[in-house]
């Protein structure tokens, strides 16, 4: 098959000065994964916002099956068959999955009826696809893979004939992964069209026919699949040779700075997120914590921040004892030489409705040099933004504009600039790199890496094993809040796998 | 999750969509005078020109707006800190008893300026000492602050009522009030101001409080934009998680935003007591508390916002009670009602226009003729 499912021509979207898509014109074929790839910014989500119908482009015609269709709002992509996933899911969280893919759908003002067929059509979708869910279950309950499977289930029940994914892959396991592609496949096999968003060349490599480059607007290139390489990508994409793994000399580990004992951490509902862990980073060494998402990484990070109450156990700063109990200052810590980049850099690190440059001083908004007494000093508070953005290679170069118009991998490097620059003795960081494009993580590869050789502990949690293991000088794995392994940073990627699967080296019988 | 918009120019989003939200509020309002028999653009004549068509109708607008921007810069600092103080009518009230109190002591003792600075403080803390036990109680107890401060509410005002009876009023006199201040517990008019623009407020009660309104949305927008302070609050206010990860001590910070919140409402009380009546009576608060809510809402919780709302709002006070004086078949009740409207085309029904207007603008921008508004996506 190779008739067209999608064209789109001279394609032109501004926001005030930033030219987020400048004149992209892009075919792409019936039946076909087609990956579409760039740097933070380059306006992939833009360009697709624009085939989905939330943004209308200034200048430009999309071709759905060779008809030109005026996309509007996202009903009429619907009306297209065009569906989205989106990156951040469009699911009523107490609402079960049938509820979530009834919801705009239902056909009558009975339910009951509906209802009904609702539920035989969603048999069908599922047998078809494989793409199995307990229609009765809460969204809420259900992990981040389900979540997005019944996204992909709401937009086939639509009648969706292409379907757009945007970074599907930044927010599940390597297993879930796995999975997401094999139902990919299978929809591809049955004649539905995907495009498909990422920042892993990998990914690219392992499920798409064809693949189109984005750099600042424009579209610099497509390429048939087989024909090129993750070297090519990713030199079309920043425009220059990228290093995909940043060299990195010997460690120098001197004393310890960050030391944890016997951490046991509960959750809200009082099981044990963290248990019995016990970890020691030394000054000049980056110590990586590998594990499946949800193993109790994140819960871990959280504590040692400050942020989250130990049920036992104790961590020691530069030696001195730090308050577990709960009522440790996060101020307090970041004075005593610990800066943090959390993992969830919308919730946390930042404030996405303020701008960039109040964002850059969260958590150091108390310092002297931001403040004139009790008013803040927003001269210096803007320059100092400016400074980073420019260090930082932050785009756009706009200290005044709102945090949540700067692309997720911007955003990141927001939160790095302001952790980093504060020269902390520890730096902990969660998921440096997520929805980060290539040259970027060799850039957030690059300064970790510096802050090491300037004699900074550094402890790294990852879901990402290529990340774990181009940083790491120790590796430790955490399994069921456990840390089950300890290897060096020359760790394979099968042993650690093992690891990570909960398979216990000491252990005869695994589960 | 809303579909996102797109960014509009500065004044379509500040002037252009709450003007065609006011011009809407206005025609159903219109509708409704309709309906009871009565001529739409008379109504609309006098409220224009009972608000603004001399200088005693712009006194008595002024006068009311004056105390809608206390109010409404209340509800807007609780905002920052997401916070819904519905309880800015208890602690206006409340904040009645520290300007009672300064003026029953120094009226004759002290000239108006004197007593109006111990009058300010006065109801600022009484205002801030009711607004504290709600915040109290939501900080360490988490308790729903909507809910605490409506309870305030009515119990803000059986306490005044035992006071005005009991303790505050004059032996043996029969209505529940103070006794008439002395001069130097009545504040000037602010006569010579307009007649600078020529005009002659008359009777009407504009004073003094109107310029410490002003001061207060100047003290306002420099606390939440510009102090350490307002960006813990706005922290606060956008994401608990964030605010916890930044070492923001949150407990701390609703109190202090909750005690700014119930010091401006209750100086609110400055306006009619001081201003006005030269006496506490009750009920001298009449909705005003509920009033800044709308206010807050229109302004964006912004000063510069909320001023212009105040004056909205104010119109529609003294240009209603004109019409129902003039036409006496439009109740009091009714223009409740138009009030009403406004709240919930201004307010409540913000975004109603939006999807359409950004598509406007949307279409002009790519120079093709703008596209039919269909269902909004
Ligand atoms: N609503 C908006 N207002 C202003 N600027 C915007 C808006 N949305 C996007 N932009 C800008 O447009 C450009 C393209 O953004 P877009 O989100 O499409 O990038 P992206 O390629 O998806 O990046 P990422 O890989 O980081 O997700 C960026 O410079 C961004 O700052
Ligand atoms: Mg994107």
């Amino acid at each position: 098959m190779n008739e067209t499912a999608i064209e789109l021509i001279g394609i032109n979207k501004r926001f005030g000065l930033v030219h987020a898509n400048k004149d992209i014109s892009l075919k792409v074929r019936k039946g076909t994964i087609h990956g579409i790839i760039g740097e933070n910014g380059a306006g992939k989500s833009t360009l697709m916002s624009i085939l989905y119908g939330f943004y209308e482009a200034d200048s430009g015609e999309i071709l759905v099956d060779g008809t030109k269709r005026k996309i509007t709002n996202p009903n009429e992509a619907i009306a297209a068959g065009i569906g989205m996933v989106h990156q951040h899911f469009m699911l009523v969280d107490n609402f079960t999955v049938l509820e979530n893919i009834m919801l705009g759908a239902e056909d009558s003002a009975i339910l009951n009826k509906g209802i009904a067929r609702a539920r035989a059509e969603l048999k069908r979708l599922e047998r078809d696809y494989a793409l199995e869910v307990d229609p009765d279950a809460v969204i809420e309950e259900l992990p981040v893979g389900l979540q997005q499977r019944v996204e992909i289930l709401k937009a086939l029940y639509r009648g969706a004939e292409i379907l757009i994914l945007d970074e599907p892959t930044g927010v599940l396991t390597p297993p879930e992964a796995d999975h997401l592609f094999r139902i990919l496949g299978q929809l591809k096999d049955q004649g539905k069209t995907i495009i498909f968003i990422t920042h892993k060349l990998r990914e690219i490599m392992a499920i798409t026919d064809e693949v189109s480059v984005m750099r600042q607007g424009e579209l610099v290139g497509t390429r048939q699949t087989a024909d090129t390489s993750v070297e090519e990508l990713a030199s079309l994409m920043v425009g220059r040779r990228v290093l995909l793994r940043v060299e990195k000399g010997p460690a120098n580990p001197g004393d310890v700075k960050l030391s944890v004992r016997n951490l046991t951490v509960k959750d809200s509902r009082g099981v044990t997120v963290v248990d019995n862990v016990s970890l020691d980073v030394r000054a000049g060494e980056i110590v990586g914590i590998a594990g499946v998402a949800g193993n109790g990484q994140s819960q871990l990070l959280e504590t040692i921040a400050g942020i989250r109450t130990a049920s036992g156990g104790e961590v020691y700063l530069n030696g001195k004892p730090v308050d577990i109990s709960g009522k440790a200052d996060p101020a307090e810590l970041r004075r005593r030489g610990l800066a943090h980049v959390p993992e969830d850099r919308h919730h946390m690190g930042l404030i996405l409705e303020f701008e960039e440059a109040e964002s850059a001083i969260l958590g150091y908004h108390d310092q002297p040099d931001y403040l004139n007494g009790v008013f803040l000093n927003v001269d210096a508070i803007r320059k100092d933004a400016e400074a980073k953005i420019k260090a930082y290679d932050i785009r756009p170069a706009n200290a005044r504009l709102k945090t949540a118009n700067f692309s997720g991998g911007n955003q990141q490097k927001v939160v790095l600039a302001r952790e980093i620059e504060q020269d902390p003795d520890v730096l902990i960081i969660g998921q440096p790199t997520r929805g980060v494009d290539v040259g970027a993580i060799e850039f957030i590869h690059k300064r970790i890496i510096e802050m090491r050789d300037a004699g900074k502990a550094v402890l790294l949690v990852s879901v990402e094993l290529d990340e774990i293991r181009a940083l790491s000088d120790r590796i430790l794995v955490m399994f069921a809040g456990r840390v089950v392994g300890e290897r060096d940073g020359e760790a394979g990627e099968d042993d650690l796998g093992l690891l990570m699967a909960g398979i216990e080296e000491d252990r005869e019988a695994a589960e | 999750m809303a579909t996102p918009y797109a960014k509009l120019p500065g004044w379509v989003e500040y002037v252009l969509i709450p003007l065609i939200n006011l011009i809407v509020a206005f025609a159903v309002a219109g509708l409704v005078v309709l309906l009871v028999g009565q001529s739409p653009i008379r109504a609309a004549t006098l409220l224009v020109d009972g608000a603004f068509g001399y200088g005693e109708g712009i006194g008595y607008t002024l006068y009311y707006a004056t105390t809608f921007i206390f109010t409404g810069l209340a509800v807007a600092v609780a905002f920052h800190c997401k916070l819904f103080n519905i309880g800015g009518e208890g602690q206006a009230y409340i904040g009645g008893i520290g300007v009672a109190l300064a003026c029953l002591t120094f009226d004759t003792i002290l000239p108006w300026y004197l007593t109006f600075i111990v009058a300010t403080i006065g109801a600022a803390l009484f205002g801030a000492a009711w607004a504290f036990i709600p915040a109290y109680l939501r900080a360490k107890r988490g308790s729903h602050i909507v809910i605490t401060t409506i309870m305030f509410n009515f119990i803000a005002s059986s306490v005044m009522i035992y006071l005005l009876v009991e303790v505050m009023k004059p032996a043996g006199t029969m209505s529940p009030q103070t006794r008439t201040f002395g001069e130097g517990g009545q504040l000037p008019q602010l006569d010579w101001l307009m007649a600078i623009f020529g005009l002659d407020i008359g009777g009407a009660p504009f004073n003094v409080s109107f310029l410490l309104a002003l001061a207060a949305a100047v003290f306002v927008w420099v606390l939440i934009w510009r102090t350490k302070l307002g960006y813990e609050i706005r922290t606060m206010g956008f994401s608990e998680k964030a605010a916890r990860y930044a070492g923001i001590k949150d407990s701390r910070i609703i109190i202090i935003a909750m005690l700014i919140s119930g010091a401006l409402a209750g100086m609110m009380a400055l306006n009619p007591i001081m201003g006005e009546q030269g006496r506490m009576q009750l009920d001298f608060v009449a909705g005003a508390g509920f009033v800044g809510i709308a206010v807050a809402l229109m302004g964006r919780s912004h000063p510069a916002g909320i001023i212009p709302a105040a004056i909205l709002f104010g119109m529609l006070y003294q240009g209603g009670a004109e019409i129902s004086f003039e036409m006496p078949e439009i109740s009091r009740d009714m223009i409740v009602i138009i009030q009403g409207l406004v709240i919930l085309f201004a307010g409540a029904l913000e975004n109603t226009f939006r999807p359409a207007i950004s598509r406007f603008f949307g279409a002009r921008a790519a120079k093709t003729p703008p596209v039919s508004v269909g269902s909004a996506g």
